[in-house]
């Protein structure tokens, strides 16, 4: 049980900084980007093939990952800004596209990584740590370091930019913002930590599968809907931008938890989307529901205030 | 300093909705010209401003500013010449951002943005300086989220933001409409105070025409996508309200086209 309880955690951390890709997207642009399942089995398909075939380095691999990513983002956000595509229906083509990439890439459904060196193993070999705990310290250094990349991202002219982006469009282009350029380079972003995940969850697990994508942006948006409620039940509300970041992770790794939980509990695998989407369809509609009862609420009869 | 030569835009054409809304636009503003807009609704005062911003593609004619030819500029290249202020207070600024941010994003307006520090402490102390100016204390709320303020202290906001960077051309598309009587009199105190203080050459499109005449050096009346009446200098300084709407009356057949124009 502990064991199964310590490999969420880990799967938790690193799926973390896939959540940390959606956030870009959603919580700042306000867009549901589903490039994301596509572009997290590719970063995990370019990853395996690197290793598998080309004997690449695996650190190397990582990279490579992150700029398929990179570019799978590059295609949504042309598609969605040149040509006025919806932004949901644009990143629906390029994750579908991806599919067929995705089997191109790896020639058939699955590549396995059993018998390759992975940053896991080696870091493992050189220093006689488990690999399990390996995966969770590797996981949360990079965790650790792209949240810090993201603050100072945010923090400069582009970064704040592309949140005012996100904010008001209208006022952004008044004040000389791109807003084309801007969207692009959000979602090249968003989608190079998607693909990073993907290569090192894929080097975690020693598998590439097509399938490891799909439900993905589900998984991103639960895991930022309860990183949210978490956050705001601490008493100091936590909504610096540091510690929404951090709560982005931090929901990744519980909803990772609730899963093994449900899964000891014998629930059958298959059925974790559904529980999935069920949670983020009701953090989404309790606060509709909630801002509606308290109008009626507020509402009196007799006009005193 | 500002030169419109016969633009032109008529909005969905060829559909059934075809609607024009300028038919051919000559106006001139020299540098320091402080310009009230007025004319009934559909008149095509706020397309006019738009179509100076970028906003929407010119059908035809010509936009220059500073003897640059900025017609076939998009919205937000024009940015840098331009500080806009809208009706709505909430399209100005960005609500999720903070005070300072906003004013930092207003700052670098027309500037290339890299990867230097979108805010600088110094920056900051300067803000608390110009913020104080408006004398809504604001100064002391520099982090506070600009979600939470009023829409008479957005607008006010958006105003400073839109002149931080001195701009060559002003444009306030009825940026008081929206607010309540006593706060809309306190945004107008302060556009009159801004744009003395720095000369900026400034097109305000007004639907109060007390406003109109009190404003500015000159007056221009638009009506079905037109300007009908330009009068500037001492002539303007004797305008009163009577003239104006005997004006309109006389363009418009005799017919009290808008009800919003009597207001003022």
């Amino acid at each position: 049980m502990l064991q199964a309880m310590l490999g969420a955690v880990s799967q938790g951390i690193l799926w973390g900084i896939m959540v940390l890709g959606v956030f870009i997207t959603y919580k700042l642009l306000d867009i549901a980007d589903l490039t994301v399942d596509g572009s997290f089995a590719l970063g995990g398909c370019v990853c395996a093939v690197l290793v598998v075939n080309q004997g690449v380095d695996p650190w190397l691999a990582l990279l490579a990952g992150t700029v398929a990513g990179i570019a799978a983002g590059a295609v949504t956000g042309l598609l969605h800004t040149l040509f006025d595509i919806p932004a949901i229906l644009a990143g629906i083509l390029t994750q579908i596209s991806l599919w067929s990439i995705n089997l191109r890439v790896m020639g058939k459904s699955n590549v396995p990584l059993l018998k390759s060196t992975t940053v896991f193993s080696s870091i493992s070999d050189a220093t006689g740590i488990s690999q399990a705990n390996v995966t969770m310290i590797v996981g949360a250094v990079f965790a650790v370091a792209v949240i810090a990349l993201l603050y100072w991202f945010f923090g400069t002219e582009i970064g704040s930019a592309l949140r005012a982006t996100g904010n008001n469009e209208h006022m952004s282009r008044a004040l000389g913002i791109d807003t084309r350029v801007t969207k692009v380079i959000a979602l090249m972003l968003s989608n190079g930590l998607v693909g990073l995940a993907g290569a090192l969850i894929c080097q975690s697990q020693k598998y590439a599968d097509i399938g490891m994508g799909t439900g993905g942006i589900i998984i991103g948006l639960a895991a930022i809907v309860i990183g949210e409620v978490l956050g705001r039940l601490t008493p100091g509300k936590l909504r610096s931008f540091s510690s929404r970041l951090i709560a982005a992770v931090v929901g990744s790794i519980v909803y990772f938890l609730i899963r093994a939980i449900v899964l000891q509990l014998g629930m059958d695998a298959n059925d974790m989307k559904l529980l999935s989407a069920i949670i983020v369809a009701v953090a989404l509609a309790v606060p509709v529901v909630w801002e509606r009862y308290q109008l009626r609420r507020s509402y009196s009869k007799g006009g005193e205030a | 300093m500002l030169t419109l030569t016969g633009v032109r835009k008529t909005f969905n054409k060829g559909t059934v909705n075809e609607k024009p809304a300028l038919l051919g636009i000559d106006l001139h503003l020299g540098k320091g010209d402080f310009v009230t807009v007025i004319g009934g609704n559909g008149a095509g005062k706020s397309t006019m401003l738009n179509m100076i911003a970028g906003v929407y593609p010119l059908d035809s004619g010509k936009v220059e500013l500073d003897g640059h030819d900025i017609s076939r500029l998009s919205e937000h290249a024009r940015a840098r010449y331009l500080g806009r202020v809208f009706q709505d207070p909430m399209r100005g600024t960005a609500g999720d951002m903070q005070i300072d941010e906003n004013l930092a994003l207003a700052r670098r307006r027309g500037q290339r943005r890299g990867l230097a520090w979108g805010i600088t402490r110094e920056e900051r102390e300067e803000y608390r300086e110009s913020l104080a100016t408006l004398g809504l204390g604001l100064e002391t709320r520099l982090s506070d989220k600009v979600g939470l303020l009023s829409g008479g202290q957005r607008q006010a906001l958006t105003l400073l933001m839109a002149t931080l960077k001195e701009p060559q051309l002003l444009l306030l598309d009825e940026h008081t409409a929206a607010l309540d009587p006593k706060t809309a009199a306190k945004v107008l105190e302060l556009t009159q105070s801004i744009v003395t203080e720095h000369g900026l050459t400034t097109l305000m499109v007004t639907h109060n025409m007390h406003d109109a005449i009190r404003l500015g050096n000159r007056l221009i009346m638009m009506n079905e996508g037109r300007i009908i009446y330009d009068v500037r200098g001492d002539e303007k300084a004797r305008l009163h309200r009577a003239d104006l709407m005997a004006k309109f009356e006389e363009v418009s057949g005799g017919e009290l086209a808008s009800d919003r124009m009597l207001l003022g």
